[in-house]
């Protein structure tokens, strides 16, 4: 991986400035990489990775596991970008085994994913069986620890 | 005279140990343990924990009642992946049956090798500023420790031209240690090329310390150990505290000819017996894959030697870019203090601590070891605070 992108994985908001420090490279260039990578479609997008559950609002994410049925012309893919297209799915991935698709769905409450299913999902006609299960707890997202970091001590001085 | 009149106990101490110098490196830790909220470069550790795989599979190992002792060698496992990494990584092949010993740390590894080889008087080079072990224990083996003063004009390098009129009929061993603690200097293929040849012309021993080989940025690291005529007469010494961040397992090894191993597994034998085995299976799983974890450390340890090769260049301290390690060695000379001076200063009215060049040897005067290895958010303030201190010197 090119080293701006190792670095932009880690850190998307450092400036260009430091960025620049750190990787033998002038602000200029920082700027030309990043708008590089992005026209390439190789970066889609700057986020926050944020932990759900220390947020009030009880939002609900499910996990949806979807059989479909591919289309003799454009295989999965058709019925896939449908099916991304809803603000609802979050995340979406064609998958081996069992199932075919994998959608990450949000919401606000149960009854939003529920009618997502039944009513929105199960009613695209290619699509022949789902499975829906809920996120209990998060763990790790993107990467990142959510609850249980914590700093190990190191000696202040050593050889 | 009663033994707890303390007199009467130094009286009865060995003069080898009671002469031994403390470290200036201890010296240093009292001063700053006293302090709250310091920002310390005066670490010689990663700051990453060992990688989550290496800690399950000792967590795993544990649980499985593995808690004996092993072969005074170390496990038969552990040496056959150490001889596939060292062949792989460094090019050099070793028979992991006769030509491995598993040990605890390079530590003991360079503790075992001064040992196995020197008679009282028989000479030893090394370059300085280096670890603060070698020339303690070059001592202890009541060896004569010959100094090769390094220095920032040429990079910290040892050349053939500097090593050629220290040796004398007594010279037995020379020791090595590229990429450098505290200074980060690397040689060239060339510079290797070159000691190698004198050492065989000269019939040197040598011992090299890799514990940084694979912390190289801007080129690839060749060991003196492979070149021709120097598999014989090396002992390659190496372990998984650095690159691996794995300091804290104590595990390291010694690869050389079986006659040199089996020396040294005399003396390991009776004085340690073997390296703990849940850290030989946490190193036997370190090396199951150990360039993804190596390259991922290693990336964030090239930003940070960046970063601060800019710092200080920016303060206008002299200060090469370091080829390898995760130290940084600048110059205060400029600034009219001594390194002790300095250090003592930036804590006390910046809380920020550096290790003075001399506990590496006294040619370290003029510098200060700046280890990076700590996160970029502490690294900056560190150089801010750094920045108003030389600024103030210089008023
Ligand atoms: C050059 C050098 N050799 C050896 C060691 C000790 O390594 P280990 O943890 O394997 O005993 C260190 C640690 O700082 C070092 O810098």
């Amino acid at each position: 991986m090119n080293h701006l992108l190792a670095l932009l994985k880690e850190n998307a908001r450092i400036s260009l400035e430091d960025a620049a420090r750190q990787l033998q490279m002038t602000p200029e260039e920082v700027a030309a990489g990043m708008e590089a990578l992005e026209k390439e479609g190789v970066i889609r997008a700057y986020q926050a990775v944020v932990n759900e559950d220390k947020l009030a609002a009880d939002t609900v994410t499910a996990v949806i596991e979807v059989k479909v049925q591919p289309e003799r012309e454009g295989g999965f893919d058709r019925i896939a970008s449908r099916l991304a297209r809803y603000p609802e799915v979050t995340s979406m991935y064609l998958m081996s085994g069992q199932y075919d698709l994998m959608l990450f769905v949000e919401g606000d409450d149960l009854r939003t994913v529920a009618s997502f299913v039944s009513e929105k999902l199960s009613s695209i006609s290619g699509v022949t069986g789902t499975a829906t299960h809920f996120r209990l707890k998060t763990y790790k997202h993107h990467g990142v620890l959510m609850d249980f970091t914590h700093e190990t001590e190191r000696l202040q001085v050593s050889p | 005279m009663k033994p707890n009149d303390s007199k009467f106990l130094l009286n009865r101490l060995s003069t080898t140990v009671a002469d031994l110098p403390r470290s200036g490196i201890r010296d240093f830790f009292e001063v700053v343990s006293q302090m709250k909220d310091v920002i310390s470069l005066g670490v010689g550790e990663p700051d990453f924990s060992s990688p989550w795989h290496v800690r399950e599979s000792a967590i795993y190992s544990l649980e499985q009642g593995q808690t004996g002792y092993t072969s005074n060698l170390g496990t038969p496992q552990l040496r056959g992946r150490i001889s596939g990494y060292v062949e792989k990584f460094f090019g050099i092949s070793y028979q992991p049956e006769r030509e491995i010993l598993v040990t605890v740390g390079v530590s003991e590894a360079l503790d075992l090798a001064i040992r196995a080889l020197c008679n009282p008087g028989d000479e030893v080079i090394y370059h300085e500023p280096c670890y603060v072990s070698y020339r303690p224990l070059i001592q202890l083996a009541h060896a004569v420790p010959v100094i090769l003063e390094t220095d920032a004009s040429d990079g910290f390098k040892v050349t053939a031209a500097k090593l050629r009129p220290l040796i004398t009929d007594k010279t037995k061993v020379l020791m090595l240690n590229f990429p450098t603690n505290p200074t980060g200097g690397g040689l060239t293929a060339e510079e290797v090329k070159e000691i190698a040849d004198l050492a065989v012309e000269k019939d040197l021993i040598v011992i090299t310390d890799e514990i940084y080989a694979e912390l190289t940025y801007d080129r690839e690291h060749l060991s003196v150990a492979a070149m021709p005529g120097m598999k014989e007469r090396t002992i390659f010494l190496h372990g998984f505290s650095k690159a691996l961040a794995m300091t804290g397992w104590r595990i390291g090894y010694a690869c050389a000819p079986h006659a040199l191993i089996e020396a040294m597994m005399k003396i390991h034998q009776y004085t340690m017996l073997c390296a703990p085995i849940m850290s030989q299976q946490a190193a036997y799983e370190a090396l199951r894959n150990p360039e993804e974890d190596i390259a991922v450390m290693k990336e964030s340890y090239w930003r940070r030697r960046n970063f601060l090769h800019g710092a200080f260049t920016g303060m206008g301290l002299n200060c090469g870019l370091p080829e390898g390690a995760f130290y940084m060695f600048p110059e205060i000379k400029s600034l009219g203090v001594t390194a002790k001076d300095f250090a003592l200063g930036l804590l006390e009215s910046e809380k920020v601590a550096a290790v003075p060049g001399t506990a590496f040897g006294a040619c370290g005067e003029g510098h200060l070891r700046c280890c990076y290895a700590t996160s970029m958010e502490q690294l900056e303030v560190a150089m801010q605070r750094m920045q108003r201190y030389v600024d103030h010197l210089r008023e």
